[in-house]
């Protein structure tokens, strides 16, 4: 069953292209490794971030400045951006894992925030402007400014990072980030280092958001202050609650809702999009916050269990 | 000239006289945000909104109704606290058996709501509200001139800040307040009617952010905006005095405006970090925050 849906999703985003806008898609995979990497910590290690914007904007930052002044070829770019990412995640975690719970998103809020000014300050990143024309250049050979190849570069690597938190959730490391989401007083008992474990989830966390912002610059060709500022932080948050927390696929379904939904408003309602969002954020919140994938899979529990007391 | 580290003594004077300012709001903030965490253990992320929503209420309070300043002071933050209260009843109220963070959620989509109505409505540029006739103009001290709008703002916000501690710790309602905060179950069933009280504390709480709007108009554009990024700091000022006590939320906020004073003058890049940089610092050297409890 479960094999079947994956089978069915690969097929299509492998055909996808042929009826929507490649850029479009590109943008949904990068938002959907963004939420993704978000809810391995807040779905599966209970933590919730308000900061992931530093990482994404700041790997961005660094792909689009090494490509276009150090003129690094586009694997180097992303995977320096990855890398700052994980250095980023790993001082922001240090601080941010004193606290707890509802301290912990204002210190990783905070922190992001000191980032963005960091960011409008330094010449480097182009103030209020951004880098922007940030060439796409070439891959082993592969002309990447053809949005299709890209697509499909993007699209592999997305499948990669998939499985790699696939692997990591069913991981006796996940097992252990899981024991301490439920009751963290236990998981110390039984003798885990859990800050130690914390901060290699957050890290990890951290690293694949860098991922996804240097794939975006790669994308749109511009790393701007939108990427850093607190709203993207609360996007990725609106993402994976809407999706469902806690669960493999639903911030890629959340991820996909919210970024067609802002590219099919964008131009019609102008600053509505924030009181949409908003009014999105609060149902949940009220009424589902199993998320779309979650509600559904209760949904499908119960029809099965129904069937099978009545059956026999 | 006296100077101080190569700073003339008036311009040092004057940016402390400013930073003292903006310390009055982020202590009037972070006292709202402490007295509401107490009580209904929600951070309070719509605060910066609110703030904003009561310099708008004194805008259209004048623009509307000639309504001047000193009525604006007492009816702003009445109209805003009511917001406050029916947000209480009809959505915070329905989430106070989850986990904390889900307040925080439903905060932060109710302040992208109430941002993004206001930014529709008046755009992002920002209106003018001018000082009141009475403060306008400076106080000749001999040396120097303090304007007299920057003294009433730090002077009338302290005023508040302290009543409302005197209130909290010294009078018998203050009591049933402590009570309902350390015990709810045990506080009804004396007969204190404690879902009242979350409810007004609430009101309360958005009141006084309010109430900081207004005092803020004159000096900053009234704008959509002006709420979201203040919000973070005082987020930051909340971690480096800790929840716990309604005193360290004062103090800390305006011994942290003076601080930003004083990176203006001496390291103006700083200005708008330094305040994260602090917060950084006491995580690693206090995690419970200055006056904190460890919880």
């Amino acid at each position: 069953m479960r094999r079947l849906g994956m089978a069915l999703a690969l097929g299509a985003a492998l055909l996808a292209p042929a009826v929507l806008y490649p850029v479009l898609l590109m943008k949904v995979l990068c938002f959907a490794i963004f939420a993704s990497a978000f809810n391995l910590l807040l779905g599966y290690t209970g933590l919730l971030s308000f900061g992931h914007a530093a990482f994404f904007g700041g790997a961005a930052y660094v792909a689009g400045f090494t490509i276009r002044e150090l003129a690094w070829s586009p694997l180097a770019a992303v995977a320096a951006g990855t890398v700052l990412a994980g250095v980023l995640g790993w001082i922001v975690g240090r601080l941010a894992i004193r606290r707890q719970g509802i301290y912990f998103a204002m210190i990783t809020l905070a922190l992001a925030q000191l980032l963005y000014f960091i960011c409008i300050e330094l010449p480097q990143t182009g103030g209020e402007d951004g880098l922007q024309g940030v060439p796409r250049g070439t891959l082993a050979g592969l002309d990447l400014s053809n949005d299709l190849t890209l697509y499909y570069v993007i699209l592999t690597v997305s499948v990669l990072v998939f499985v790699l938190i696939h692997r990591t959730i069913h991981s006796p490391f996940g097992q252990v980030l899981k024991a301490i989401r439920e009751n963290e007083a236990r998981a110390v008992s039984l003798g885990y280092d859990v800050d130690r474990y914390k901060l290699l989830a957050f890290v990890l966390s951290a690293s694949l958001s860098g991922l996804a912002g240097a794939l975006k610059v790669l994308v749109f060709k511009f790393a701007t202050l939108t990427d850093v500022h607190w709203h993207m932080s609360g996007d990725v948050v609106l993402m994976t609650i809407l999706g469902g927390i806690g669960t493999v696929s639903g911030p890629m379904v959340g991820a996909s809702l919210i970024v067609t939904l802002e590219d099919q408003l964008a131009d019609k309602v102008g600053a509505l999009v924030t009181v949409i969002m908003g009014g999105i954020f609060v149902l949940c919140v009220l009424l589902f916050r199993r998320g779309i994938v979650g509600e559904a899979s209760a949904f499908w529990q119960r029809l099965l269990g129904n069937r099978n007391s009545s059956g026999i | 000239m006296t100077e101080i580290f190569g700073i003339p003594l008036l311009a040092l004077a004057g940016q402390l006289l400013l930073g003292l300012v903006n310390g009055s709001f982020y202590a009037l903030l972070s006292l709202g945000l402490a007295v509401i965490f107490g009580m209904l253990n929600i951070i309070n992320f719509a605060h910066g909104a609110f703030y904003m929503m009561g310099a708008f209420a004194a805008w259209m309070l004048l623009d509307n109704f000639g309504i001047g300043y000193f009525g604006a002071l007492v009816l702003a933050p009445i109209l805003v606290g009511s917001v406050g209260v029916v947000v209480e009843r009809l959505l915070l109220k329905r989430l106070y058996r989850l986990d904390h963070l889900y307040g925080l959620l439903l905060t932060f989509g109710l302040a992208l709501i109430l941002e993004g109505l206001f930014r529709n409505q008046f755009g992002v540029s920002g209106e003018t509200y001018d000082v009141p006739e009475v403060l306008e103009g400076a106080l000749n001290l001999g040396f120097m001139a303090l304007p007299k709008y920057r003294v009433w703002v730090v002077g009338f916000s302290t005023l508040v800040c302290f009543s409302t501690w005197l209130i909290i710790e010294k009078t018998r309602l203050g009591a049933y307040l402590r009570a309902a905060t350390e015990n709810p179950q045990l506080t009804q069933a004396f007969g204190v009617n404690v879902p009242l009280m979350v409810m007004m504390t609430y009101g309360f709480g958005v009141g006084l952010a309010a109430l900081a709007g207004v005092m803020a108009a004159p000096i900053f554009q009234v704008s959509p905006l002006m709420g979201s990024n203040l919000i973070i700091v005082v987020f930051a000022v909340v971690v480096i005095g800790g929840m716990g006590s309604i005193l360290g939320a004062i103090v800390s906020g305006l011994a942290l405006g003076v601080v930003e004073g004083l990176a203006k003058v001496y390291y103006p890049e700083a200005s708008a970090t330094v305040v994260f940089v602090i917060m950084a610092i006491v995580l690693i050297l206090r995690p419970a925050g200055l006056f904190g409890r460890e919880a």
